[in-house]
């Protein structure tokens, strides 16, 4: 898929000869001498990226680390001092006022950290306020404004001014005031920042399932990791100016770049970055049919196993343990079906690890399917807890070669 | 010992030769010029309130007080300009008023656009601020002879007067409210791709209306204390009772235009204070401001202010 947005060698200098800095920054002098040498302010460093079609890019840094500045240079809000944002092929650092103002008004709209609606204008006039720059008449502004403060659940406050609602509502009318326009970008500058975490929670879960059905190109910038991991299908960390580490939430949580990034990563719920594809082991199994009791035992050995599933042609019919197993040989002349527990538990594989708790607790391995209800996979409870304590040893009781290919199964779809 | 035993420098004739041999002989046809809209404006007022009879102006008033200032402001509106009119002072109040609005008029006219340009370009606010402060310190009567003699005597060269003393108010007021319009908000209304002309009118005209109307009503109460000094060339009105008593030393008339000025400045004051507080319920256009102004139904003075 082609890329929506492409941001190449973009620096940012704040002071009276951005030019000097850039070249002192491209011979390796770091940030903190510039400013002491030079007196200018390094905003963004040598950044570049490519945003594909529908997908959403989270830039996440600590204030002060340039992220809202990069933010702003990709609708012009900000001229960068070097470098070249392209939109369809359209530079916006270096096009004209007039391309900027219809780039603006019809492919990309933003939605601000403290919301910025108008005081004085109703929610319906804020929502509607792109089509109204752009001189949609009065009868379709009013039409289009309705069906966005729809899609985000307001349109029963049409008539009433910003002030009158809460905040998690107003960052809604800002919401609908950037889709209304029905841009293929959307700029998300911390939006969600200064939402308490219940609504803020909330938001998130609200913005994942609008982007399901809405399909834009989304760059999202947080502070808050787990909002990044959360959201992002690429996520790019930044500090000082510059990417530190741009990947998926896997990559980046299981392969921090340095100890910035890795401290950062300490913090967070590991249970909701992971999905049950990466613990899975390969769908090893035996035929209800075909197999007895003593050669599922001989395969438990083979594969160094405790359990296996029984497939019944391509079902799942249940779960043997080695241990109902060899009662069985004893009792009932080696007998599959006598020793099968019907009652397994069982995942999809895109289930984060949090939902495997539970599952988890039965103590057997846990059946990853898919939508046709397929074995693809089985996850034994140990690499659960393994995966979450993000220790890479241990992780050796399962069958080391599954773990790398799992997560490149999960990321291709994706990002693709 | 001091510089002046060395060297005199004759100000004062260099500012004679200016004004008297240069600036008057060459420039007084443009000066006369100036003033022709301003007394077809001052023309055109005065004769309409010196038509409208007293009972249906101060019914007017009082309505229009009701509407925006609420019932305190209404009755006293009533009970002052009855007073006025039984001390026999209403044709010189009626000047007066014609005289303040066309000053007021021109000053917004002037002072808005000078405004919103300032707030724009650091660089005009720059070279803007120094003259505003020379205009606002400077004694009125040092320009009240040069104005004189480019522009005569009459009533228009004291509404010129009044004018330069009562502009600087709204030019600093729409500056500061222009600028003091949210950053995000801009950034904003900026982001959907507004042009300059969209977005002051969209975002910044309307925000910064309380803080131009609080410059408004400086500009009106300063040009309502020219009235006096205006007089002194000519200008006719309740200032012209001033000076006509000062002058005879006749006390009782000379307190009782002092009185019509005050009541009237009252009047004024408190009804264009309650239009710019309106916008701190909520900010409405100024049309919709005008609208619920000459809406007919009277509406409580609550109800006003919550509905708009």
């Amino acid at each position: 898929m082609k890329a929506k947005l492409k941001v190449e060698n973009v620096f940012k200098i704040f002071g009276d000869a951005p030019q000097d800095a850039v070249e002192r920054l491209k011979r390796g002098e770091d940030k903190k001498t510039i400013l002491e040498q030079t007196g200018q302010t390094v905003g963004v460093q040598d950044v570049s990226f490519e945003v594909p079609e529908a997908s959403i890019f989270v830039v996440m840094g600590l204030s002060g680390s340039g992220k809202s500045t990069l933010v702003r240079m990709l609708n012009g809000l900000i001229k960068p001092s070097s470098g070249s944002i392209l939109i369809d092929g359209d530079d916006v650092a270096s096009c004209s006022a007039e391309t900027l103002r219809n780039i603006r008004r019809n492919k990309i709209a933003m939605v601000f950290q403290h919301f910025a609606l108008f005081p004085h204008k109703s929610v319906l006039e804020n929502a509607a306020y792109g089509l109204k720059v752009k001189g949609v008449s009065a009868a379709e502004r009013r039409k289009r404004g309705l069906e966005a403060l729809e899609r985000v659940g307001l349109d029963g406050y049409a008539e009433s001014l910003p002030s009158a609602l809460s905040g998690g509502m107003q960052q809604r009318v800002g919401l609908a005031r950037g889709l209304a326009t029905e841009p293929q970008i959307l700029l998300m500058d911390e939006p969600f920042g200064a939402l308490d975490p219940l609504i803020r929670r909330e938001m998130q879960d609200e913005l994942l399932a609008l982007q399901k059905s809405l399909r834009k190109t989304i760059i999202f910038i947080t502070h808050d990791l787990n909002e990044a991991l959360l959201l992002g299908d690429r996520i790019a960390i930044m500090k000082d100016g510059r990417f530190v580490q741009v990947g998926t939430a896997q990559e980046i949580v299981a392969n921090p770049a340095d100890d910035y990034v890795a401290a950062f990563v300490a913090d967070i719920d590991r249970g909701r970055v992971f999905t049950a594809e990466t613990v899975a082991n390969a769908p090893e199994s035996v035929q209800l049919a075909t197999d007895t009791a003593e050669t599922a035992m001989q395969s438990m050995e083979d594969l160094n196993r405790n359990a296996l599933y029984v497939l019944d042609g391509e079902e799942i019919a249940g779960v043997v343990t080695y241990q109902d197993l060899s009662t069985a040989v004893r009792e009932n002349n080696g007998d599959l079906a006598s020793a099968l527990i019907t009652d397994f538990p069982s995942v999809e594989g895109d289930a984060h690890l949090n939902t495997l708790y539970g599952p988890a607790s039965a103590g057997l391995p846990i059946a990853v399917t898919d939508e046709t209800n397929r074995l693809v996979g089985v996850v034994e409870p140990e690499a659960v807890f393994a995966q979450l304590s993000g220790d890479e040893t241990s992780q050796g009781e399962t069958p080391a070669d599954t773990a790398p290919v799992a997560p490149a199964r999960t990321v291709a779809p994706e990002t693709a | 010992m001091s510089p002046s035993d060395f060297l005199m420098i004759p100000f004062s004739d260099w500012v004679n030769i200016l004004v008297r041999e240069w600036i008057v002989p060459n420039f007084r046809p443009f000066f006369r010029a100036l003033q022709v809209p301003v007394s077809s404006v001052l023309n055109w007022l005065d004769a309409f309130f010196n038509f409208v009879p007293m009972v249906a102006f101060t019914a007017v008033l009082a309505l229009i007080a009701y509407k925006t200032a609420g019932r305190g402001v209404a009755i006293f509106t009533l009970v002052a300009l009855c007073f006025i009119d039984m001390i026999g002072l209403w044709p010189e109040t009626m000047t007066t008023l014609s005289m303040i609005l066309t000053s007021v008029f021109f000053c917004v006219v002037i002072g808005v656009p000078v405004g919103i340009l300032a707030a724009r370009s650091d660089r005009l606010w720059k070279i803007t601020r120094p003259v505003l402060d020379i205009m606002q310190t400077i004694p009125s009567f040092v320009y009240l002879v040069p104005i004189v003699m480019l522009f005569g005597v009459g009533m228009a060269p004291g509404i010129i007067a009044t004018i330069i003393f009562a502009l600087p108010p709204i030019i600093r007021l729409t500056n500061l409210g222009i600028r003091n319009v949210r950053g995000d908000l801009i950034e904003a209304a900026e982001a959907f791709g507004s042009t300059p002309w969209q977005m002051l009118w969209e975002v910044q005209f309307p925000l910064a209306l309380r803080t131009i109307m609080a410059g408004l009503n400086q500009t009106l109460m300063l040009a309502l204390s020219m009235v006096v000094i205006a007089a002194l060339i000519g200008a006719g009105g309740l200032g012209l009772t001033v000076y006509t008593g000062l002058g005879r030393l006749d006390v009782g008339g000379a307190t009782a235009g002092g009185v019509g000025i005050v009541l009237l400045a009252i009047i004024l004051d408190r009804i264009t204070q309650a239009l710019g507080e309106q916008q701190q319920v909520k900010t409405v256009s100024l049309r919709q401001t005008f609208a619920s102004l000459f809406r007919l139904r009277a509406a409580p003075a609550g109800e006003t202010r919550s509905a708009g």
